[in-house]
């Protein structure tokens, strides 16, 4: 352990961040006290099976198994999503009652729901949730818009905090609306004048935006308190929580929350130069919002949703103009920083196959949905390990015997020698519990390497 | 001058496209045609869709054109010229699901293959749907979803119709995120469309259309 950190090299920085995974700590800093010798024999053996599918050094016992749910332990705890988002408590029931059901390799967290009340006290206007735009048994959904808009560009490519502090939020905030009048802070540089810059935080609507702020972080407060011991929990059962945390990639910065899917397509044709900006100001963010959250959690995974460059989105051009040089931009920096990068292609690749084996080995997971997984091993088997990618439709409406004869042809074609991991193609609410079951008894029955 | 236009909206120049549009409104040139040309090229944008050479951007960006075009020429005329129609067709995302890129997408295409469509926007309950039909008389019904808890969505809608004694009176086809045969089958439509090209096949298959 001579090294800083700073003088590791990639390679190393991940091993380290693995072997911190590894040896997990309870909340005072000491080492984890597992609930019994198996359950430690089996933290590690979870980890070092999803390890070694990463890594492509050598393959693990058996193919990894990830069932990777949106509001699935609500469903099949027999709760409404709306429950699990109001009621914490239930929500960690809910969550733990499918880990300790399913046995997975890993989860991750119980953090998904969020917490409703903490929405509704700063009237969030980005998404539609229970009891606010969507009934109780439906999972929030993003509200399309132009939160960003089209002449903003510039605001937001020369200060992209400032953009988000000053503009963005007093946005999709209704209650911190006020924030709006906040001053830049470059004018606190000198005494002459400084005064001014906080005469807002006098005025009644600001301080109204203050009071909901500061309720709105006590809510999300007791929310932690109640589901944040769940990843400890889990780990002292042998369960880790693969996630260190989030990025996005630049385009789907811009095209999901900032601009929108039709404004960012629009710009593609109407203002290109101000996108391509925008998407290089906001990667060196979306590269420290990966590490600093792998830094502070340690460990390696982060998660990468992505969205608008999936095929029939963009064509080829597009998508090698406009959706991959940033995103490569942000996987190669995660991966620098020892991070292991999680893109999560919803819907199909089939024609980006090529475009993104553009990386390092061993170094990144992809999760695949409609992308056919054969040809995905063919073609980035050699550089990275694939997720995937049981169907939806199957697991909600097909019978177990269908799952399993799908999961042995699934690892015929995509789990040889390793670099495989099982799992549902995209997040899954309502599907049959039986199905599931099935899909992993088949995983632990057609997944051993011997 | 509409050959220009036409290529101008078909080769997605935004600019010369409306610029042509004005000089022709103030060249006093007919408005129908000016608009029968905006629609010849939503027809060349919907067989580059088709082909693999256009994508969302130009679907989109096509769709705003032609509202721009339609703004410019308004003055001049009420409403767009009547362009002879296969049938048609009532579109929606089902009930408590929000999502509409793949639900506009297909009413752009079955409206550029000559289809009158009548769009229910999203989270569309059964009911509405029912309405529509008695009002609307479509002979196709296309159900969209994205999310899973779509897949009941779309089977009480299905339901709804039998209830209401519609079922038989027209052809449903379902589509988006993860639908497939099996959820067809699991819902009672008549056929699942892969993507919009399908569901435009489906529709000409049904009203008889070439």
């Amino acid at each position: 352990m001579g090294k800083e950190w700073g003088e590791l090299s990639a390679d190393e920085k991940q091993e380290a961040l693995f072997q911190r995974w590894l040896s997990p700590k309870d909340p005072q800093g000491n080492d984890l006290g597992f609930q019994s010798p198996e359950a430690e024999k089996g933290y590690e053996e979870r980890i070092t099976r999803i390890k070694d599918a990463i890594q492509l050094k050598k393959s693990p016992d058996r193919v990894p198994a990830l069932p990777l749910p949106s509001m699935f332990p609500a469903f099949y705890s027999g709760m409404t999503v709306e429950e699990v988002m109001y009621d914490y408590d239930k929500c960690y029931a809910a969550w733990k009652k499918f880990v300790l059901d399913f046995d997975p390799d890993g989860h991750m967290g119980c953090a998904g729901p969020g917490p409703g009340k903490f929405f509704e006290i700063l009237d969030y206007k980005l998404y539609a949730w229970p009891g606010h735009g969507v009934s109780p048994q439906h999972s929030y959904q993003c509200l399309e818009g132009e939160y960003m808009k089209a002449d903003e560009y510039d605001a937001l490519i020369q200060d992209p905090s400032g953009f988000f502090s000053n503009v963005y939020l007093p946005r999709v905030f209704g209650a911190l609306e006020p924030f709006q009048m906040l001053p830049l802070l470059p004018g606190i540089l000198e005494m002459y004048g400084v005064a001014f810059n906080f005469i807002p935080y006098g005025l009644p609507p600001v301080q109204g935006a203050l009071n909901a702020l500061m309720e709105a972080g006590g809510e999300a407060l007791k929310w932690v308190g109640a589901v944040g011991g769940f990843d400890g929990e889990m780990a002292t059962l042998g369960y880790p929580n693969i996630l260190a945390g989030f990025t996005k990639a630049p385009f789907d910065t811009i095209a999901d929350t900032l601009r929108g899917t039709k404004g960012a397509m629009l710009d593609l044709y109407r203002r290109p130069e101000k996108l391509l900006e925008a998407m290089d100001a906001v990667t060196p963010l979306m590269i420290k919002m990966g590490v600093g959250a792998a830094m502070m959690n340690g460990k390696p995974l982060i998660f990468i949703p992505l969205h608008k460059g999936a095929d029939g989105f963009l064509s080829d051009e597009q998508f090698k103009t406009f959706y991959w040089p940033t995103l490569r931009k942000v996987m190669m920096g995660l991966i620098e920083a020892g991070c292991v990068p999680f893109p999560v292609a919803e819907g199909g690749y089939n024609s980006r196959l090529e475009v993104i084996q553009d990386l390092p080995k061993g170094r990144t997971l992809w999760m695949f949905d409609q992308t056919d997984m054969a040809r995905a091993k063919e073609v980035l088997g050699d550089t990275a390990c694939i997720l995937g990618n049981v169907p939806l439709d199957l697991l909600s409406v097909g019978t177990p015997e269908q799952v399993r004869d799908y999961v042995k042809k699934l690892i015929d074609a995509a789990g040889k020698g390793g670099g495989f991991i099982l799992g549902n193609g995209a997040f899954f609410d309502d599907i049959k519990a039986e199905n599931l079951k099935a899909m992993m008894e088949a995983g632990r029955e057609y997944g051993a390497y011997r | 001058m509409s050959k220009k236009l036409i290529d101008a909206i078909a080769d997605m120049k935004e600019q010369e496209a409306l610029k042509l549009a004005k000089e022709m409104v103030e060249g006093g040139s007919d408005p129908a045609e000016i608009l029968g040309a905006a629609r010849e090229a939503m027809g060349i944008v919907g067989r580059r869709y088709e082909e693999g050479t256009y994508f969302l951007p130009e679907l989109m960006l096509a769709g705003v054109m032609l509202n721009e075009i339609a703004e410019i020429v308004k003055p001049e005329l009420a409403k767009s010229p009547d362009v002879k129609r296969h049938g048609k067709v009532l579109v929606g995302t089902v009930e408590g699901d929000i999502h509409d890129i793949g639900k506009d997408i297909v009413v752009f295409m079955l409206d550029v293959n000559g289809f009158d469509v009548l769009d229910l926007g999203v989270d569309v309950p059964p009911q509405k749907f029912v309405e529509a039909m008695k009002d609307f008389q479509p002979q196709v019904v296309g159900l969209s979803g994205f999310l899973t808890l779509a897949f009941d969505a779309m089977k009480d809608t299905v339901d709804a119709m039998k209830k209401a004694g519609l079922r038989d009176k027209v052809k449903i086809m379902i589509g988006g995120g993860q639908i497939s045969d099996e959820i067809r089958t699991y819902t009672g439509a008549d056929a699942y469309g892969k993507d919009a090209m399908a569901g435009v096949s489906l529709a000409k298959e049904w009203v008889g259309a070439k």
